[in-house]
């Protein structure tokens, strides 16, 4: 296990004192709420793309730890203007560095590399992990409206 | 008071697990026995000698090692029963207080309740005596009412009357002790109530038979559920104790081997109390163990367990009330509450909470403790909660306290 000052990194802190793009939006075009079911905590994910299907705005709300809330900001800053394959590119390295796995060298997630020590604290994987995955549903939901028919 | 005290040094003494480190190496301030207690020598070192010295099938052995295994498994039986005052043929063994509560869901709900019946649970119910009634009710028509809680954690017993004069309630299944609000719930009268509606009721002893005096005839209840990880004894042993003329006009629950008199191609017939409800090879070192840790628990007294209870309780309670801005659920008066004190802090979610006073060796829970129902009633999505038990001193409560403050500073604040 690794010390507290892994998991509570400055960056952290920071994010979930100053949380970025805090709240809802009035005409998301999609919004979705997961929930972690080991704690009960909630997190909404609102998400504005443009035709082209890249993100242009997003908002996240809800209740939750540290470790959620600054993920959540941090996830926001990163995928903002992102196309809808970069930001599932981007979720599935963040899901890869829960698991242990350092991003691979062509990627940048950002502040939220400093989420990397959550890897070695296994019950806050899943805070880290809350909004990235509410943003994961959020586009597959959209995901068939703007595939072409024979996309899939 | 002429009652021995509760020598909580001694017992600790009785507990290796306590003189391990903590993983940040400090010693191990234990809080967290609400959710599982930690086990005195006496207990493993029975089971440990029931496996070296007398392990075998129970019930279907002729050899004269058989016959000691049986022996030593229904001691524990009759050990249990002792401690509860339930008849040895009315006290079941179940996995678990949650299959304990789904045997009789099961068993008698299955079979008794029909569209348009009520099954009554309370809001502060842990899940285990929620869900099993909301799949029953599923599949038989019958619905599931909460009574409230109001105040400072306490049942709107308003609320029940009007539900047993007005719907045909068929079950009342309340939490003697809860684990989130420590709340003592009056089981007696609400039990009394249900008997004279006509309906049965059953009640979760899970947070109070191991740390006060109870028995199945103070409760009133016709079933009454614990779990034997929570009162020092192991896990994968859970109890059902209920009177033995209702359990013995119920159908089982589940199937198999030990709870039969005979089968045959066109059909079966059962065992006789208590083996009809414990299909299958039970839990025999369990059983051991968890006798042992009754033996243990008469030997500390359970009054002197709740007089320990009680005082660590108001102390914690002192400490809680000197943070700043803390929020404390569930009644203030130590004399109506059990062991679980949940308590949030503005500036702190529970799981940064436990996450920070563990690295002073503090154990505590943060989540909504099984209990998303009453998290919900409350206006949180979850609580830190400390309990304590019989091997904790006023030093664990505060320990917590300090470990708090040095959170708080942590995080910023302060
Ligand atoms: C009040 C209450 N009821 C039931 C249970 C369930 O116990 P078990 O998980 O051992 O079945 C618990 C413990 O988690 C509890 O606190």
């Amino acid at each position: 296990m690794g010390g507290i000052e892994d998991l509570y990194q400055e960056m952290i802190l920071s994010h979930y004192r100053a949380p970025r793009n805090r709240g809802t939006l009035t005409n998301p075009t999609v919004s979705v709420t997961q929930n972690n079911p080991m704690c009960g905590d909630e997190i909404q994910v609102d998400v504005l793309l443009d035709d082209d299907g890249r993100i242009v705005e997003l908002a996240h709300s809800g209740q939750g730890c540290s470790i959620s809330q600054s993920a959540a900001s941090m996830m926001s800053e990163k995928v903002m203007g992102t196309t809808r394959d970069e930001a599932q590119h981007l979720i599935e390295v963040f899901r890869r560095m829960m698991h242990g796995d350092d991003p691979p060298a062509d990627v940048d997630l950002g502040d939220s590399e400093a989420l990397a020590g959550v890897a070695r604290f296994p019950a806050r994987v899943k805070c880290a992990l809350l909004p990235w995955m509410a943003l994961k549903d959020a586009l597959q939901s959209v995901g068939t409206t703007k595939e072409t028919p024979h996309g899939q | 008071m002429t009652e021995a005290r509760l020598d909580s040094l001694a017992v600790r003494a009785d507990v290796p697990i306590l003189a391990r480190p903590s993983a940040s190496g400090r010693p191990l301030v234990y809080l967290d026995s609400a959710a599982t207690s930690q086990k005195p020598m006496p207990v493993l070192d029975a089971m440990d000698d029931y496996y070296r010295a007398a392990n075998a099938n129970v019930h279907r052995g002729v050899y004269a090692l058989a016959a000691e295994a049986t022996e030593r498994f229904e001691q524990g039986r009759a050990d249990v029963a002792r401690f509860v005052g339930s008849r040895p043929e009315g006290t079941v063994f179940a996995k678990n207080a949650t299959e304990a509560v789904n045997l009789v869901a099961y068993a008698w709900g299955l079979r008794h309740l029909t569209a348009g019946d009520v099954v009554v649970v309370t809001e502060m119910e842990h899940h285990s005596n929620i869900v099993p009634w909301q799949i029953v009710a599923g599949l038989t028509g019958a619905r599931v009412e909460f009574v409230p809680v109001v105040d400072d954690g306490v049942l709107d017993l308003a609320v029940l009357r009007d539900l047993l004069a007005t719907e045909p309630v068929k079950m009342v299944a309340v939490v003697h002790v809860s684990n989130v609000l420590g709340t003592i719930n009056p089981v007696a009268d609400i039990t009394r109530m249900a008997r004279d509606a006509g309906a049965r009721s059953l009640v979760d002893a899970s947070q109070s038979v191991p740390h006060m005096p109870v028995s199945l005839a103070a409760t009133g209840a016709d079933a009454m559920v614990f779990t034997g990880h929570k009162m020092l004894g192991p896990t994968g042993i859970g109890v059902l104790a209920a009177d033995p003329a209702w359990l013995d006009g119920l159908e089982p629950f589940l199937g198999g081997g030990e709870m039969i008199s005979d089968v045959r191609r066109e059909g079966s017939t059962w065992a006789d109390l208590p083996h009809k409800f414990e299909a299958g090879t039970p839990p025999i070192a369990e059983a051991v163990g968890l006798g042992a840790a009754v033996r243990y628990l008469e030997g500390l007294g359970m009054d002197a367990v709740r007089a320990h209870e009680v005082e660590l309780t108001t102390r914690l309670l002192a400490v809680l009330g000197g943070v700043e801005d803390a929020t404390v659920y569930g009644p203030r008066d130590p004399a109506r509450r059990g062991s679980p004190v949940s308590f949030s802090l503005p500036d702190l979610h529970p799981h940064d909470i436990a996450q920070l006073v563990d690295r002073e060796g503090v154990c505590v829970r943060a989540g909504h403790h099984c209990a998303k129902p009453l998290m919900r009633a409350l206006g949180v999505p979850a609580t830190t909660r400390a309990s304590t038990y019989v091997y904790n001193t006023a030093d664990d409560v505060d320990a917590l306290g300090a470990a708090l403050a040095s959170a708080r500073a942590f995080m910023g604040r302060v």
